[in-house]
């Protein structure tokens, strides 16, 4: 009795296959044929497997003198093989073993596979929570991130106290550097964003108030609605994505570098040098941003009031003029300031934050970006609700 | 041992009392107590994760002990008021495992910045400091470069550099010779062996690297991963003849235990 198997290898692979064959009644030997690697480990282990079952209570022999290579993984699931039955009382012997198969074959320890499952158990995965523990350990987290980050603000608040005494200590030419790559290298970016959104608002606000012979109102609605809400919203998400991750990114490779440390080491608090400069930048950067962004978006209004409602350049200016206070416009401008702190602030404290290398220097940065606009919706939900009622 | 004997005599610069280190709520050291004496260059040796370099970051300030004190020059680190704080610093330099430099300035930049911090001194007499200092450790006119210009010796010695601006009484190095190939690395411990000789300052070293510590060390300790302690404190040549615990004996023989 004997059957042979050919593993399916393709043609361009040396064919390996397994002959088993009752030798002596109650002797069954299993000889593989051929060259098995990692490709045909699995299969090896199958075949091996299953002439076992096959052979119920005969006694068990692989001969190994066919096989012309054998690498390591081949090697160890013969091993395992060989390992497995022996716990099962019906131990495996291993003959025929040519120079460079005792070779391999002697280098393999199966027991160094099991002491990695060993070790594992003392220092026990974390088991995939359930629902509940899983809002456990998420509130957890969260509370541990609350808490950094009033620390984080109380230290903030400390800096910036400090520096508004001592406004020689403030690191000026870092100052004058952030504000260049958070504003004037955000200038087309802030520009573009604004004019597109006035040009929707404006053409969106008309398909409705046209029909009812409302064109006029349009200037008005897009004034107001840019002015007001839209410019220091957006204005805000886009330097939250440009400047806030950036901020992450820079500070968070800092510590990694532990130039942090090395700061500290030199008598030089790291807010006070790394996150004073950006957030002062971005204090005096962001509200002329927003100006900048109401005027495209303003502009973006009066190219649709021009082009598609008929309205004069002129009317449309003063149906503008007439409809924006004063007031709205410093309304404007005081939630952009405040959207300048979290930005930047948010963008600092998950830099500080990072402890784990490159791996968390990317974590640290999609923080930064998300909880900051988060947070800038937060605000601006407040502001909504305080603005009403004040 | 003579030799014991008269270093006992001598001053005592850091002393580390019953300091027990934890992160992240596993403890790493536990209750450790040694002293380091002026003038001398430490080795805090050990295998990789035995805790070499969060003792030096105890030492230096950066983590505060769960227990036990850390004084320098009487002052304890992490007790001490800021100012106390800020005048023993100013006797400390620090080289760090990747320089720690800031990687946004320029190398004369970077070497301004302790100076800037510490003193009122004309622009021109910083500038010739920072020369000379730059000058000592091998990179001559090289302070308009950016740390990313600089290979990863040039970049060790400019940290060495920044940390040597103040003349420190103290050097503490992380692991120097990491990353630098064999020629550079004995460069780097004759430098250390010369401003240790020339200026007479202290250096505490975490290595595992065998021929700087047999080459320029006056005195090692080792750090035990599992004993969360210190397993050896002596001469290097001397423990590496004559020690009887075998972890100490096969470290300093490199020899799989």
């Amino acid at each position: 009795m004997s059957q042979e198997k050919a593993s399916p290898g393709g043609s361009k692979r040396m064919p390996s296959s397994i002959a088993v064959s009752e030798s002596t009644p109650g002797t069954v030997v299993v000889t593989p044929v051929g060259r098995f690697s990692l490709d045909e480990a699995e299969l090896l282990a199958a075949d091996l497997n299953t002439a076992a079952r096959d052979s119920q209570t005969s006694k068990l022999v692989v001969d190994l003198s066919k096989v012309s290579y054998l690498d390591s993984a081949a090697a160890l699931s013969i091993k395992m093989f060989a390992g497995d039955m022996e716990q099962n009382g019906r131990p495996v012997m291993l003959v025929g073993m040519g120079g460079e198969v005792r070779r391999i074959m002697d280098m393999i320890d199966p027991r160094i596979v099991e002491d990695v499952s060993v070790s594992r158990l003392s220092h026990p995965e974390p088991v995939p929570a359930g629902a509940i523990e899983g809002i456990g350990e998420a509130a957890v987290t969260t509370a541990g991130s609350f808490k950094g980050l009033m620390v984080f603000t109380g230290e903030l608040i400390r800096a910036v106290l400090h520096s508004l005494f001592h406004p020689r200590d403030i690191r000026w030419d870092d100052v004058a550097g952030n504000m260049r790559r958070v504003g004037v290298q955000g200038l087309p970016i802030v520009g573009l964003i604004s004019l597109l959104v006035g040009l929707i608002i404006a053409f969106m606000s008309s398909l409705q108030l046209k029909p009812l012979g409302g064109d006029i109102f349009v200037a008005a609605l897009v004034g107001i609605a840019m002015v007001k809400e839209l410019a220091p919203l957006m204005t805000a998400i886009i330097v939250a994505g440009r400047s806030g991750s950036a901020f992450a990114a820079e500070i968070g490779t800092m510590v990694v570098n532990e130039e942090v440390d090395a700061l500290a080491i030199m008598g030089f608090d790291p807010v006070r040098f790394l996150v004073i400069p950006r957030v002062a930048a971005a204090l005096i950067v962001v509200p002329l941003l927003t100006l900048y962004a109401d005027f495209f978006g303003l502009l973006g209004g009066l190219l649709v009031g021009m082009l598609g409602l008929d309205l004069t350049f002129i009317t449309y200016i003063d149906q503008t003029g007439s409809n924006i206070a004063l007031s709205d416009v410093t309304t404007g401008l005081v939630k952009s300031v405040v959207f300048a702190v979290i930005v930047s602030g948010i963008g600092c404290y998950h830099g500080m934050r990072v402890t784990r290398g490159a791996e968390g220097v990317g974590r640290a940065t999609t923080a930064a970006v998300v909880s900051a606009i988060f947070f800038i919706v937060l605000a601006d939900s407040i502001f909504a609700v305080v603005l009403h009622y004040l | 041992m003579q030799d014991h004997e008269k270093r006992d005599d001598r001053e005592v610069v850091i002393s580390v009392e019953g300091m027990t280190a934890r992160l992240e709520g596993n403890t790493i050291l536990e209750g450790i107590t040694f002293k380091v004496f002026r003038g001398e260059i430490l080795f805090i040796v050990g295998r990789s994760g035995s805790g070499k370099t969060v003792l030096m970051k105890h030492m230096i300030g950066l983590f505060r002990p769960a227990e036990g004190r850390v004084l320098i020059n009487g002052v304890d680190v992490h007790g001490a008021g800021e100012s106390d704080w800020a005048a023993v610093r100013r006797r400390i330099g620090v080289l760090f495992q990747a320089g720690g430099l800031l990687g946004s300035m320029t190398l004369g930049d970077n070497m301004a910045l302790p100076l800037e911090k510490r003193s009122n001194l004309s622009d021109s007499l910083k500038k010739s400091i920072i020369r000379m200092k730059l000058g000592m450790v091998g990179l001559a006119d090289t302070e308009h470069l950016l740390p990313a210009e600089l290979s990863g010796g040039m970049k060790k010695r400019a940290g060495l550099a920044r940390a040597m601006v103040m003349d420190p009484e103290i050097l503490f190095f992380d692991e120097p010779s990491a990353g630098l190939d064999p020629v550079t690395s004995v460069g780097l411990d004759d430098t250390i062996a010369g401003i240790n000789q020339g200026m007479d300052t202290t250096m505490v070293i975490v290595s595992h690297e065998l021929p700087s510590i047999f080459k320029i060390g006056h005195r090692m300790i080792m750090l035990d991963g599992q004993q969360k302690g210190i397993i050896a404190d002596g001469d290097p040549h001397f423990l590496q003849g004559e020690s009887r615990d075998e972890r100490v004996v096969n470290f300093l023989n490199r020899r799989d235990a």
